[in-house]
C-alpha cells in the first residue's frame, strides 16, 4: 500500500498517511500538480512558508517497465511564479517507488535561520537531522560523496548545491546518477531554492528491504510493457546502436543549425559557425579517440534502455563530466558563441558543481555577454561568471536569479525568455509550433511541455513545416500527451517511439492500467493530459497569470532572425487558441 | 552545371570519405534531391530529413548552384 510521507520544517516532523482516493491514480506530474494545487495557495511567496516542494515518482516508475526512472518535483516556481514540475532520471524515482512512498511533500519552513537538514527515508520510516556543516557551502562533487560516506553507497540522493542554499531562482533540484556522480538535474524553474528556503539539504532514500510495487492486473501490465520495449528496441531514434544511443541527444546540433533555428549569440542568429564543432558527431569521435572512461551509450537512470547519456572525458582520459547533452551543450556553447567542448564541459561541470539547470544558466551567460560583461565566445570570462555564482558575489546573486533578472539589470532588451524562464535550444522564430508551445506551457518557456519539434523538424508523428503559424492546434495536443507521459514515469524520449509506433503508444497506457488496475484507453490520454494542464492553468490564473503571459518576448516580433530573415509571426488570436477550446 | 554544398551527418558520413567537412559536390542542370542521393550512392532508406537552404525539402526539389544542403538519418534529442 503506498503512501504519503508529509515532511514539516516548522516543527521538523515527519509522518506518514493515507492516498487520499482522489490521489489513487495519479502519479508523477500528475501528482505533483494536483498537491501544488490543491495545498498551494497561488498567490503566496514561492520562498516563503507557505509554498510546497513535492516529489512523486511516476506511475509505473519502479517497475520492469523499461526506461520510467523519472523523478518528478513540483511547487510553485520562484523563477517563473507559475506552477512547476521539473523531472530528473537517476536512481531516486526507482527508490521512492520501492519504499512505497507516492510522494514526499515537504511544507512549512524553520523559523531558526542558518541551519539545514537532511531527511533520510528507509523502510524503517523516514527522520530529520541536521545536515552536518561539512556537507554545505561547497560544490556537489565534494559534498555528494560525503553524503554516500555517511549514509551508504546505495543511497538514492535529492539535493541542492550552493545556488539552492543562497535561495537563488536557478537552483536545480539535484539527483545521482547509476554512478552516483551528481549529474541529473530537475532542474527548471528554481525548485532548488524552495528546498533551500525550508532549509532542506537533501532527502537520502535508502530502499534496502523494499518491496517490490505493487501491480493491479499483472497480465495487462506485461503486455504493455513488452510492447513499449519492442517499440524502442525498434524505433531508429531509440533502439540500441541508435542515433540516441549512439550520439546523444547532441545530434541534434546540426540539425537545428542546419533548419536555422539553433539560437546563437543571445538569440541574434540562427546558425552558428562552430556548430559542427560542439556536434554529437564530434563528441562521440572525442569521446572514442580519448577513450579513458569516455563513454557513449552511458544509462542515467536503471532500467533504461534508450541508453543516450555520455561520460566525456579530458584529453588525458580522466572525466570531465557527465553528461554533455543537447541542451547543455547549446545553451553554454552556441548561444554563448563558444565552440569548444572542454569548456562547454567544464560549464556543464560548474551547473552540476553549484546545483543549476543548464539551460537557464547558459541563457544568462548569453543575456550578460549581451550587456557587455564578456565576449560572445570568451570561455573563460564565462567560466568566471560561473564562479560569481558559486561564491554568492553580489554579481552572481543576479546571474543565479536567471536571464530575466540579468535582462532587467543590465537593461538587456533582448532577453529570451517567457515567464521569466529562458527558452531552450530551438529558435521559435524559425519553427513556429515550438514557438507556440513555450508561450503556452503552464510551466514557461520550456520545449519539453510540448515538443512540436518532432513534426516540425525531424519528421516523428508526421511532417509539418516549421514556418506554418498555425500551430494552436498541434502544440495543445503534444503538451496534452506530454502531461499524461510526464506522469507516467516514463522519460519523454520513448515518445521519439512510441508517437510513431502505434502498439507501443498502446502498451503505456496498458502498462498503467495493470499498475492501477484503470481502463483508460489512448483516447484516454490527451483527456487526463488535458485534466492535468487545466488544473495546473487554473493555479497560474489564481497567481495573477493572463493570455497576455501567453507570448513570447516582444524582440522577436520584430528583429529578424537570420539566415532566413523572420521575427515570430503566429498571432497572438492563434496563441490564444491553444487554451480557448 | 551547378555546384551544390552538401553536408552529411551522423550514420550517413560513412557514405562520404572525409565528410565532416562541406562536400563541394557538381550535378547537371536541372537535378533534383534525388538525384543528388543517387550520385552521393546513399540508400533512400537511410535518409529521414532533408534541408535545402534551411527549409525541409522533398525529393523532387530542383536544385539550383550554390544550394547549401543538409542530410540526416533519423535524429531525436531534447
Amino acid at each position: 500500500m503506498s503512501r504519503f510521507l508529509r515532511v514539516n520544517m516548522t516543527d521538523l516532523t515527519t509522518r506518514f498517511e493515507d492516498v487520499p482516493e482522489k490521489y489513487q491514480h495519479l502519479g508523477g506530474r500528475g501528482l505533483t500538480s494536483a498537491i501544488t494545487c490543491a495545498e498551494v495557495p497561488p498567490t503566496c511567496h514561492p520562498l516563503g512558508p507557505n509554498n510546497k516542494v513535492t516529489f512523486a515518482a511516476g506511475i509505473v516508475s519502479g517497475t520492469a517497465a523499461p526506461t520510467a526512472g523519472r523523478l518528478s518535483v513540483g511547487g510553485k516556481s520562484p523563477l517563473t511564479e507559475t506552477i512547476k514540475e521539473a523531472n530528473a532520471g537517476g536512481v531516486a524515482a526507482t527508490k521512492l517507488a520501492r519504499l512505497g512512498i507516492k510522494a514526499i511533500i515537504v511544507e512549512g519552513q524553520p523559523e531558526e535561520k542558518g541551519k539545514f537538514w537532511v531527511l533520510k527515508v528507509d523502510r524503517n520510516g523516514a527522520q530529520l537531522q541536521q545536515a552536518s556543516d561539512e556537507w554545505l557551502g561547497k560544490g556537489l562533487y565534494q559534498t555528494y560523496p560525503l553524503l554516500f560516506s555517511e549514509f551508504g553507497k546505495r543511497a538514492g540522493i535529492i539535493g541542492i548545491g550552493v545556488a539552492g542554499e543562497k535561495l537563488m531562482a536557478n537552483a536545480g533540484v539535484c539527483v545521482n546518477d547509476p554512478e552516483n556522480r551528481p549529474a541529473r538535474y530537475a532542474g527548471r524553474g528554481g525548485l532548488g531554492a524552495v528546498m533551500g528556503s525550508k532549509r532542506l539539504k537533501a532527502l537520502i532514500l535508502d530502499d534496502e528491504g523494499g518491496s517490490a510495487v505493487p501491480i493491479a492486473n499483472k497480465e495487462v501490465f506485461d503486455a504493455g510493457r513488452k510492447k513499449v520495449a519492442d517499440a524502442l528496441r525498434e524505433h531508429d531514434i531509440t533502439k540500441p546502436g541508435g542515433t540516441l544511443n549512439t550520439y546523444g541527444t547532441s545530434a541534434l546540433i546540426n540539425v537545428i543549425n542546419e533548419a536555422g533555428a539553433l539560437p546563437t549569440h543571445n538569440f541574434r542568429d540562427g546558425r552558428f559557425s562552430g556548430a559542427d564543432r560542439i556536434s554529437g558527431e564530434t563528441l562521440r569521435e572525442t569521446i572514442q579517440k580519448r577513450g579513458g572512461v569516455g563513454l557513449s551509450g552511458h544509462r542515467c537512470s536503471p532500467g533504461c534502455i534508450i541508453e543516450c547519456s555520455n561520460v566525456y572525458p579530458n584529453a588525458d582520459g580522466t572525466e570531465l563530466v557527465s553528461v554533455q547533452e543537447y541542451e547543455s551543450v547549446w545553451s553554454l556553447g552556441a548561444n554563448c558563441g563558444i565552440d569548444d567542448l572542454d569548456v562547454i564541459g567544464e560549464l556543464i561541470h560548474l551547473c552540476n558543481d553549484y546545483g543549476l539547470d543548464t539551460i537557464e544558466a547558459g541563457v544568462t551567460i548569453g543575456v550578460a555577454m549581451d550587456a557587455g560583461l564578456a565576449s560572445f565566445g570568451d570561455g573563460q570570462r564565462a567560466i568566471e561568471l560561473m564562479h560569481e555564482i558559486g561564491r554568492g558575489t553580489p554579481l552572481g546573486h543576479v546571474l543565479g536569479n536567471g536571464a530575466a533578472v540579468t535582462a532587467k539589470v543590465f537593461g538587456v532588451v533582448r532577453c529570451p525568455v517567457v515567464k521569466g524562464q529562458g527558452m531552450p535550444a530551438y529558435e521559435p522564430r524559425a519553427i513556429k509550433g515550438i514557438g507556440v508551445t513555450y508561450a503556452t506551457s503552464t510551466m514557461g518557456a520550456d520545449h519539453t511541455a510540448g515538443y512540436t519539434i518532432a513534426p516540425e523538424i525531424l519528421g516523428v508523428s508526421g511532417k509539418v513545416d516549421q514556418f506554418i503559424v498555425e500551430k494552436a492546434d498541434m502544440a495543445r495536443s503534444w503538451q496534452h500527451t506530454t502531461a499524461f507521459l510526464d506522469s507516467t514515469g516514463h522519460c519523454l524520449f520513448i515518445a521519439f517511439a512510441i508517437q510513431d509506433i502505434a502498439s507501443g503508444f498502446e502498451g503505456m497506457v496498458e502498462e498503467c492500467n495493470g499498475v492501477l488496475g484503470t481502463n483508460w484507453t489512448v483516447d484516454d490520454v490527451g483527456r487526463i493530459g488535458g485534466e492535468i494542464m487545466a488544473m495546473e492553468r487554473e493555479f497560474n490564473e489564481g497567481a495573477g497569470f493572463t493570455r497576455a503571459h501567453d507570448r513570447v518576448p516582444e524582440f522577436m516580433t520584430y528583429e529578424k532572425l537570420p539566415p532566413h530573415e523572420v521575427v515570430f509571426d503566429v498571432s497572438d488570436e492563434e496563441l490564444d487558441r491553444v487554451h480557448s477550446t | 552545371m551547378i555546384t551544390l554544398d552538401v553536408r552529411l551527418y551522423a550514420t550517413l558520413r560513412k557514405y562520404h570519405p572525409d565528410s565532416g567537412e562541406p562536400i563541394p559536390v557538381q550535378m547537371e542542370d536541372g537535378s533534383t534531391l534525388g538525384d543528388l542521393f543517387n550520385a552521393l550512392k546513399i540508400p533512400r532508406g537511410e535518409i529521414k530529413a532533408v534541408f535545402v537552404n534551411g527549409r525541409s525539402a522533398e525529393d523532387d526539389h530542383l536544385l539550383s548552384d550554390g544550394d547549401r544542403i543538409g542530410i540526416f538519418p533519423p535524429i531525436g534529442g531534447g
